[in-house]
């Protein structure tokens, strides 16, 4: 069973005034076949757990580890980690002009299988998760996220999670930035992830919302970068009816 | 190259003095000449030659004999003439520059290429020239009849120092497409003018590939004889640690209802990799419904690298099609290398990726296969340099 460990972790980021803490001691564990949601206020710390798992070279290690299947996931570079098996669908997608979709799709999978994949085959797995996401099949022949709205920028990110078929798949606010159509058609797609079983899904969201189409096993409420309250999916429901409140003032006494 | 070297040599050989400013000027009031002695000797405070190595390029600034003959190969299909004919046969180009007007006076005579009227080449013209180590000049004519269609390759190699002119005539209704490799060895030196004269409603494909070289500086230039022309000049460059690729254009739009197009793209690597680019567009009074654009990107792939991308558009008249220019020099975005790396792809592989996704829209556009191949594979060469030397650099930073 796939499972991701996070042991105390600890990471920091160079400023103008001296390196600053953002990650002060996580500890979070995601197995296969469980979706973790972490939920938490801006500034929390949410986006940077996402990017150090993922070895964004922004962010420093300071203390901790981070192991997929037992293995040092820190020690990996980041393509090593996502061959390793490790998928990070990222808020803001990068463009890369002049590379085609089809061409980076490809390139990706033949780099996380090891070999090229079969030519009839990937066409039409292409094919299907582009219209799986609503995306038109010409959306190959256009660049790496070059031209794209929000909402098209997301659903690449999760036809890429679809076909790279990582184990872990982190999602960093997927839903932001999405209408209600699109936000549907992303979940969907999260899901189909995720029912094709021993798959960990890592959920991080600012809102609820999109909580009512993926149901998280685990809720975790991240506060000044840590984990200050963990539960089920009712605790999501009471950040639906009472925000973050109770937390930031607990931080704050 | 210090400064004081500099003033140096523009005490000797130029008659302002040091520190005189350089006046402004118009690009169309810039002498041209066959007369090597309207151009004194370069100071490098000249406007065009205030971003070349001038020092490097002294014996090419030299009025004496050359002290070899390039050896030139030229072959294509049946139809087309080779032969060779008097330096004044055609006198499309007029030097601009000194290298070029010494080239000029020391090459009696011309290569000419010509594609007969209405002529329509399914296979290229072929002109391979190979500068043996010397200093040496060559002087070629190409020439499209009316209504016919061709390719000329003109491919530059070998080591030596080497100043040439070009000039291109294409018939009216004609189409003609002239690409120009330069491919010399590390050390070598190539100067060169490409003058180009569009006939009435024909088209001109200029495409410029800017490989090897220590120094390599091209001039190219292009008229209009009558109305309809549509010129298209495409460049493609990578310098290197210690070379310097320098591309100069000029569109002289006169005649009406023409067209020019410019598009540039140059990768830079390693300590003293260097590129400049200028690009000046003319509109005159009478050019009325001309259409121009020009567009200068660089990408900078290591520290130390630098790209001059200097555009420049003069317009005598209001009554145009439209007219505008850009130009971007940016560094090797590390949020891309991130985001191909994090679908785990290897560094190297995402590198070349971005690299040649940077390359894709002007190498498709320059649509020669044989060009297009060979283009592909030396900027892998260049890469896989490029990696080995930021892997020894991060090595000897012991990271």
């Amino acid at each position: 069973m796939a499972t991701l460990e996070i042991r105390d972790l600890h990471v920091s980021v160079d400023t103008e005034n001296g390196p600053k803490e953002i990650l002060r001691g996580v500890d979070l564990t995601i197995a296969g076949g469980q979706t973790h949601a972490i939920m938490g206020p801006n500034g929390s710390g949410k986006s940077t757990l996402a990017y150090s798992i993922a070895g964004h070279p922004k962010y420093n290690v300071t203390s901790g580890t981070v192991t997929l299947d037992g293995e040092d996931v820190l020690d990996m570079a980041v393509d090593e980690r996502a061959r390793a098996g490790l998928f990070l669908a990222m808020q803001y997608p990068v463009e890369v002009p002049g590379v085609s979709v089809s061409n980076f799709l490809r390139t990706a999978k033949t780099a996380i299988d090891g070999e090229a994949p079969k030519l009839r085959t990937w066409v039409k797995d292409v094919n299907k998760a582009l219209s799986d996401l609503d995306m038109d099949s010409d959306f190959g022949n256009r660049n790496v996220n070059e031209g794209f709205s929000g909402g098209e920028k997301k659903r690449h990110e999760i036809v890429q999670l679809e076909l790279l078929n990582p184990k872990i798949a982190i999602l960093d606010e997927t839903d932001s930035g999405l209408d209600i159509d699109a936000l549907k058609i992303v979940s969907t797609g999260v899901n189909r992830f995720a029912e094709k079983g021993d798959k960990g899904v890592l959920l991080i969201t600012h809102y609820t919302r999109i909580l009512r189409y993926i149901k998280p096993d685990f809720v975790h409420v991240f506060v000044d970068g840590k984990v200050a309250e963990e539960g089920g999916a009712e605790l999501a429901d009471e950040l639906e009816a009472n925000g973050y409140e109770r937390f930031l003032k607990a931080a704050a006494k | 190259m210090s400064t004081e070297t500099l003033v140096a040599t523009g005490n000797k050989a130029h008659s302002h003095g040091p520190g005189s400013p350089v006046p402004l000027q118009a690009r169309s009031e810039r002498p041209t000449s066959y007369d090597v002695d309207v151009f004194p000797v370069p100071n490098g405070r000249e406007e065009e030659w205030r971003f070349t190595p001038i020092k490097a390029l002294k014996g090419l600034f030299e009025d004496t004999e050359p002290t070899e003959t390039p050896k030139i190969d030229a072959s294509g299909p049946e139809r087309v003439t080779i032969e060779t004919v008097v330096a004044d046969a055609l006198k499309v180009l007029t030097p601009q520059d000194r290298p070029s007007a010494i080239a000029w006076k020391q090459s009696p005579s011309a290569l000419a290429v010509r594609i007969p009227n209405e002529a329509e080449l399914t296979e290229p013209v072929h002109v391979n020239v190979a500068s043996l180590g010397g200093r040496g000049y060559t002087h070629l004519i190409i020439e499209a009849g009316r209504h016919s269609r061709g390719l000329v390759i003109i491919d530059h190699t070998g080591a030596g120092e080497l100043a040439s002119n070009v000039e291109i005539k294409v018939g009216d209704g004609a189409e003609l497409r002239v690409v120009s490799i330069q491919q010399g060895d590390h050390d070598s030196l190539h100067l060169a003018q490409h003058d180009s004269l569009v006939g009435r409603d024909a088209k001109l494909k200029h495409v410029v590939v800017t490989l090897g070289g220590k120094v390599v500086r091209i001039n190219a230039n292009v008229r209009y004889a009558g109305p309809g022309g549509d010129a298209e000049f495409l460049g493609v460059y990578f310098a290197e640690g210690g070379q310097h690729h320098e591309h100069r254009l000029f569109v002289d739009h006169e005649a009406t209802n023409c067209k020019s197009n410019v598009l540039y793209k140059g990768a830079l690597a390693g300590d003293h990799a260097r590129s400049v680019w200028i690009g000046d567009v003319l509109i005159r009074a009478a050019a009325e419904g001309t259409d121009t654009f020009e567009l200068n990107r660089n990408l900078v792939l290591t520290e130390g690298a630098r790209a001059d991308s200097v555009p420049n558009l003069e317009i005598e008249t209001g009554e145009i099609e439209g007219a505008g220019h850009a130009s971007a020099t940016g560094r090797f975005d590390d949020e891309q290398l991130f985001y191909l790396q994090a679908r785990g792809i290897p560094e190297d592989a995402a590198r070349r990726l971005v690299v040649s996704g940077f390359f894709n829209d002007i190498i498709g556009k320059i649509g020669v296969p044989e060009v297009v191949e060979h283009l592909h594979e030396v900027i892998e060469t260049k890469l896989a340099r490029t990696a080995e030397l930021s892997a020894s650099a991060k090595a000897a930073l012991g990271q």
